[in-house]
């Protein structure tokens, strides 16, 4: 049985059913859960209750409100049990089911998505209006039908939200310097849906698999390349089982693979301290923690140092499996927010930029960094933005 | 309980909206639809009622693109019955409401029916005229601008919350069947997963009645003289640079305009 065809009524069965009730009750996935100390029902108690045949009680709280799908739970667990890939997303289709009301902006963002292509409610047909403040041309595949070796996959907060198009505007200086033959699906693209199946709704996420395939389907590239690590994550696990069989990157293990040629570009010496955050799809799902980190590495002037939480062990910006939108929701509920937790870790350092790999991440990290006063101290840059102002013009 | 909400779907103000050539209404080509906001508000009060009463709810709707979809939507929220009606081409608020009487009236299994409820309001019907149209054509009591509706146990009467200026707020009661405006359901309009969405459009049948012939043609028409982007008057002005300097540039500003 495949994962794609697993419920939770037929989950027991699966294999990955079978591999979930082999949990040891160990609890390391409820210690290492970034919100496991407030959940009603952590990761371990949830198994718990599904052995009981309780899981009614789990559905009727807000537990499942609280994971943010950053994999901590299952990178830690001693069975690997797939619980962020497999679980927490059946759980959290009956959570919507059984839920009285959704959080407004949460609901409000799922609603954008299906009708826009965005979870922001940004006009669909403005997605690629950002290209006109590219300082470098960018072909659109409708407007230029000629195959290319990439197609980037740009994404929604990397089109539309200001600090995410400087990252875009970025990614295409670096693209044009090394000589990338790219095009981007401009208003045709919409979200790739990632959060959606992670955030509680499988149908809205078929809805855009179904359709970025067909749109992928009309045009001819070799591999897709994308700035943003939840897409990456979309492409490589679920597509697949439409047929997506592209090469595919995200934007900074594929600029890592072109530093030999990109190194000489890096000439503008750069004083910064950096201290680098590691997505969580990125990292912990798809073990890039190198990539970033030779990136900045090859920035003149660059003097890296990390948090005390890395790698594998790195904490969540809590944007992902829909915290990106609940941030109201967990604020009212008297949590600290995730971003302010990792930003705290961050200024620990010393360092003057947290560096990030992941839109989600700019907006998260520079807001905590004004709630908490250290926006005067320290400043947020995606990796591509350091590497493209390493460059001369 | 049998209730029965209007639906109509208007231009969708998040996209673009272009003047069609002629400047006498949308390029109806670029222009997106979605259900009216209010109307989606109707929908919820009357799931609200039958989840309470155990009502029948039925959805009408006008035809225009993308109204399937919010048929389907409707249905997998818990509406019994959906039924589009099709031939219409544009028309007034007073067709449209003529219209929907009309459909009503005709029977199609609509009546006997205890609720009327619809949007207070749309973007393309800012007077609000289709609920008290319709109520005036079906000879039923109206009131609009309602923020809350309950019935009685009997389902003979209703009453209904409508809130007025200065955080006053009344409770009306009125003999049922009647028409009611909804400005905002009790609760905001529930999310449903899109999967269920996809469902109901492979299990449900959405019903099609063909446009009735109105009967006495005429009325009174009013005729669009010109539709055009209005331009704006002003803009404002940004001050920028160190604060000692913005704050001496805003009091020469304030000085000259003649405020002190």
């Amino acid at each position: 049985m495949s994962t794609c065809s697993v419920t939770l009524e037929t989950l027991a069965q699966a294999p990955e059913g079978r591999e979930i009730l082999t949990c040891l009750q160990c609890g390391v996935c409820a210690g290492t859960c970034p919100y496991g100390d407030v959940m009603e029902y952590p990761p371990r108690r949830m198994i718990a209750m599904m052995r009981a045949g309780m899981l009614d009680k789990v559905f009727a709280s807000d537990s499942l409100l609280s994971c943010v799908a950053c994999y901590a739970c299952m990178a830690k667990c001693p069975r690997g049990i797939r619980l962020t890939e497999i679980l927490l997303p059946l759980m959290k289709e009956q959570a919507l089911a059984h839920l009285a009301e959704l959080p407004g902006e949460l609901q409000r963002a799922l609603q954008n998505t299906l009708r826009y292509g965005n979870p922001m409610g940004e006009p669909s047909r403005k997605r690629a209006a950002w290209v006109k403040t590219a300082p470098v041309p960018i072909r659109i595949f409708a407007e230029d039908r000629r195959p290319a070796d990439v197609l980037w996959f740009v994404e929604c907060y990397t089109s539309f939200y200001p600090r995410g198009q400087d990252n875009s505007r970025a990614t295409a200086r670096l693209f044009h310097r090394l000589g990338i033959d790219f095009a981007i699906l401009g208003n045709e693209e919409k979200c790739a849906g990632e959060c959606g199946r992670l955030t509680w709704e499988p149908g809205l996420f078929e809805t855009l698999m179904d359709y970025n395939m067909a749109v992928f389907q009309k045009y001819q590239f070799n591999r897709l390349v994308t700035s943003c690590p939840h897409a990456h994550n979309a492409f490589k696990n679920r597509y697949p089982l439409l047929g997506f069989n592209w090469a595919l990157e995200h934007v900074t293990p594929f600029l890592a693979k072109h530093l030999d040629r990109l190194k000489p570009q890096l000439t503008r010496k750069l004083p910064y301290t950096v201290t680098y955050h590691d997505s969580c799809c990125l990292g912990r799902q798809n073990e890039f923690y190198e990539a970033p980190r030779q990136l900045l590495g090859a920035i003149p002037g660059v003097k890296s140092i990390e948090m005390v939480h890395n790698r594998v062990n790195a904490l969540c910006c809590g944007g992902g499996g829909g915290g990106m939108w609940l941030d109201t929701y967990f604020k009212a509920k008297g949590y600290q927010r995730l971003s302010e937790r990792r930003v705290q870790e961050a200024i620990d350092t010393g360092a003057d930029v947290l560096a990030v790999s992941c839109p989600y991440e700019v907006s998260r990290f520079e807001d905590a960094l004004k709630v908490l006063g250290y926006d005067k101290r320290m400043i947020v840059r995606d990796v591509t933005e350091l590497l493209a102002e390493a460059m001369e013009e | 309980m049998h209730i029965l909400v209007l639906l109509k779907m208007v231009p969708d103000v998040v996209e673009d909206l272009e003047i069609a050539a002629g400047g006498k209404g949308l390029d109806m080509d670029y222009v997106r639809m979605i259900p009216n906001e209010s109307d989606d508000h109707a929908l919820e009060q009357a799931l609200l009622l039958k989840e309470r009463h155990g009502a029948k709810v039925t959805v009408l709707a006008a035809d225009a693109p993308e109204v399937d979809d919010a048929l389907f939507t409707a249905a997998a929220k818990g509406a019994d019955r959906v039924i589009k009606l099709v031939g219409m081409d544009g028309g007034s608020t007073r067709e449209t409401a003529r219209y929907f009487s009309q459909v009503i009236a005709d029977g199609h299994g609509i009546v006997p029916v205890d609720l009327i409820l619809t949007g207070v309001q749309a973007i393309d019907d800012l007077d609000g005229l289709i609920a008290p149209l319709v109520a005036d054509e079906l000879r039923l009591p109206f009131l609009g601008i309602i923020t809350g509706v309950s019935v009685d146990a009997s389902g003979g009467t209703a009453r209904a919350v409508k809130e007025f200026p200065a955080g006053v707020r009344g409770e009306f009661q009125m003999n049922l069947p009647a028409v009611l405006g909804i400005q905002a359901a009790e609760k905001p309009p529930r999310y449903i997963p899109v999967a269920k969405v996809r469902a109901a459009m492979k299990s449900v049948k959405i019903e099609c009645v063909d446009v009735p012939t109105l009967a006495g043609g005429d009325w009174p028409v009013v005729n669009v003289v010109e539709m055009k982007r209005n331009q704006p008057a002003g803009h404002a002005q940004m001050l920028e640079g160190a604060p000692e300097k913005v704050s001496e540039k805003l009091c020469e500003i304030l000085a000259g305009s003649g405020l002190f």
